[in-house]
């Protein structure tokens, strides 16, 4: 066997390693707590950020799902508004609302005479009151001639002030843009009773409106649905195949290198490149319509794709390769191994990647202003080829506006967007706690 | 003894090797291989190796690590197949059909050819579905209580059937490492392969699973064709008829178990055998 030489001395203990290591242990473990510090000073800097945005967009946003009705009498007398006892449907429709309205304003507040006065007057009420009133007389034309008390809409400015209880104490707002005269009717009002504050259904039905108390989410919400839906069903399905592909069944070489080189370069592209690409190829070349949920579907697929064909390939690397021999060792065709056994492994990763990619979808404004989506949307679209814009979108164009109450509306926005998202990430969790299994 | 010089020697041994001491062949052979050269792209892995598997016979590979045993086995049911620089030359057949021929397709032959794995692999999956998988996919059984018969009596020929009577619905994975590989065994069995491949079943698990698997292989070896790869050389002692020592590639001895161990006749096998190297 081997001799004995120098050598084996060294493999004797040191006897000054114990005094050694200890005088370094308090070095080591002060870096240890100091490391700690950082890391808790790190997030509770990022939670006391969140806490400060969340908070800001709660306050600010919060009084737009409030709206404020006026009670006002209307006499529906068929000179004013123009038409005879026993009128059609379509003459009615017709009529002069208008003067009416702006008689029973002028009802309640007789004393008021010159012209400017009784301008500013009307502005009182929101000229969705007109729409209310036809509305019911519509609905039952044997009113013709009475006098009913309906409640309408208030102007924005009179709302706005109205609900942050303004009326009562100046100091909490402090920039209005009512005059005193309108700022005295409305305490009147008021005093008998009739000023009321309601939930903002308004906010929920209404598409855009250049009038803000009748602007709404709703058009907006539904364009976002619609286009977030055409970038599912065209992304994951697509995405994945590709993922699958590349990972399980294509041979390594110089194209599928070259394939996945770009792919992680496309997931780098600013996105409003993507919006061009969409408006040159689909608008102008296909001819698809524009501002379309269907064009901004097939933009925001694209943006989509790499994101979900990375996190896809990156779920399906991390199934084990002994689940794959095992089934190939049982006589399973690569096609069944996959949709068998690596797939529904992969799943939850599959998942988690969509839901990054649908969530940067449903954020993104820029690719979709180059192809139309960013205009002014008065019907709730009820399809895919209708003209409709996106919540991102409105909040954009909302932020743009002056009225106090479109500054409400646009956080009011924000916060049906982290709504949304919320909902569909609870979704993505709770699919995949239903496909996750231990292996 | 110098260990430096006893190892030139066995290289030199090793260098002289032309061809494989002992009888390669049998009667009647389930598996045949001819002149088997395997190569990892530029890398020749297995060099000339011809060895027959018999029919009710257990035959054990081993040798040290790197000598080929593993890629052998595995060219046996073309599980290299997925790895793309892997180039077989030579004649491999079952039942005198040619395995990498256009006639035997590679799905066909692992249902014939079954193979249990190193780290036992049981699927995601219930332990009656682990079971019930092969026989689904092949169409083996044309409704559920004939399922069942074939699941039952898979687990019963593995041993594994007591233990799990009354939780076939839990994940296979809940079993322990021992069990785990049982149920692998099982699922194989569940097919009816004709030949049964294991590359090392038992390195992962304590001695008692082992003597289990063990007693398990030698039951099994009256119904089928069994080919083991194993680092134990006791091991191989133990289960097997037939021995075949491998090294750097080449085979360098066959005989019978008995032989092998108490007269290798290959200073190579013999140094291996009595622990010189390995």
């Amino acid at each position: 066997m081997t001799e004995p030489t120098e050598s084996t001395n060294k493999v004797a203990p040191r006897k000054d390693s114990t005094s050694i290591v200890k005088k370094t242990l308090a070095k080591r473990y002060a870096a240890e707590k100091r490391f700690r510090f950082y890391g808790a000073a790190a997030i509770a800097m990022s939670l006391a950020f969140l806490v400060l945005l969340l908070g800001s967009i709660l306050v600010k946003g919060l009084p737009a799902f409030v709206e404020t009705h006026m009670l006002i009498d209307v006499t529906l007398d068929s000179k004013t508004l123009g038409v005879e006892e026993g009128a059609t449907q379509q003459q009615l429709k017709a009529a002069n609302y208008h003067s009416l309205i702006k008689k029973s304003m002028r009802g309640m507040f007789p004393e008021v005479k010159k012209r400017k006065a009784k301008k500013e007057l009307y502005k009182l009420v929101s000229t969705s009151a007109e729409y209310k009133v036809r509305d019911q007389l519509m609905a039952n034309p044997s009113q013709l001639g009475e006098t009913i008390s309906v409640w309408v809409l208030a102007d924005d400015e009179l709302s706005s002030f109205y609900k942050t209880g303004a009326l009562a104490d100046r100091s909490k707002l402090t920039h209005t843009r009512l005059s005193e005269q309108q700022i005295a009717w409305a305490s009147t009002l008021e005093e008998q009773g009739k000023l009321r504050k309601k939930f903002n259904t308004t906010f929920f039905k209404n598409g855009d409106s250049r009038e803000p108390e009748q602007a709404g989410i709703r058009a907006a919400l539904m364009g976002s649905i619609l286009t977030l839906l055409i970038t599912f069903l065209l992304s994951f399905p697509i995405a994945v195949a590709t993922a699958i592909y590349l990972e399980e069944f294509a041979p390594q070489n110089r194209w599928t290198d070259l394939i996945e080189v770009n792919i992680n370069n496309l997931a780098a592209v600013p996105s409003i490149v993507f919006g061009l690409l969409g408006l040159a190829v689909f608008i102008n070349f296909f001819e698809l319509p524009r501002s379309a949920p269907v064009v901004g579907g097939i933009v925001l697929s694209l943006m989509t794709l790499p994101t979900i064909i990375i996190a896809s390939r990156a779920a399906l690397k991390a199934v084990p390769p002994s689940i794959r021999e095992a089934g190939r060792g049982l006589g399973a065709s690569q096609l069944q191994v996959v949709t068998h056994h690596v797939l529904p492994l992969a799943m939850p990763g599959i998942l988690t990647g969509t839901i990054i990619g649908l969530a940067q979808a449903l954020g993104e404004t820029a690719p979709l202003l180059m192809i139309g989506m960013v205009a002014f949307i008065v019907d709730i679209p009820t399809s895919v080829t209708d003209a409709a814009t996106v919540l991102p979108v409105q909040v954009f164009l909302w932020a743009d506006s002056p009225e106090r109450a479109f500054l409400e509306k646009t956080s009011a926005a924000i916060l049906v967007l982290l709504v949304f998202l919320i909902v569909m990430n609870a979704a993505a969790v709770f699919l995949r706690k239903h496909f996750e299994r231990r292996w | 003894m110098n260990t430096k010089s006893n190892t030139s020697a066995a290289s030199d041994a090793f260098d002289n090797l032309k061809e494989t001491v002992g009888v390669v062949t049998v009667d009647d052979p389930k598996m045949s291989a001819r002149n088997v050269d395997v190569f990892y792209g530029e890398k020749q892995a297995i060099y000339d190796v011809s060895l027959d598997i018999a029919n009710n016979e257990v035959i054990a590979m081993i040798g040290p690590s790197g000598c080929g045993k593993s890629t052998f086995l595995r060219c046996l049911n073309r599980m290299n197949d997925s790895i793309p620089t892997c180039r077989v030359t030579g004649e491999m057949s079952l039942d005198g059909e040619d395995l990498y021929g256009a006639g035997l397709d590679p799905v066909l032959l692992r249902a014939r050819v079954g193979m249990v794995f190193q780290k036992p692999n049981p699927f995601a999956k219930s332990i009656y579905d682990n079971v019930a998988y092969g026989p689904r996919i092949h169409g083996l059984a044309s409704n559920r209580a004939e399922l069942d018969d074939i699941v039952i009596s898979s687990l019963q020929k593995a041993g594994l059937h007591e233990e799990v009577q009354d939780r076939l619905d839990a994940p296979g994975t809940s079993l322990s490492g021992g069990q785990q590989q049982r149920l692998c065994i099982a699922r194989t069995i569940a097919v009816s392969p004709e030949v049964i491949l294991m590359d090392e079943p038992c390195s992962a698990l304590d001695p008692i699973a082992t003597a289990r698997i063990e007693e398990l292989i030698d039951e099994l070896r009256e119904n089928y064709a069994i080919a083991i790869v194993t680092h134990s050389m006791q091991q191989a002692a133990r289960v097997s008829q037939r021995t075949a020592y491998f090294h750097l590639g080449k085979l360098v001895e066959v005989g019978s178990t008995n032989n092998i161990f108490t007269n290798p006749r290959h200073e190579l096998t013999e140094n291996y055998i009595t622990g010189r190297f390995g």
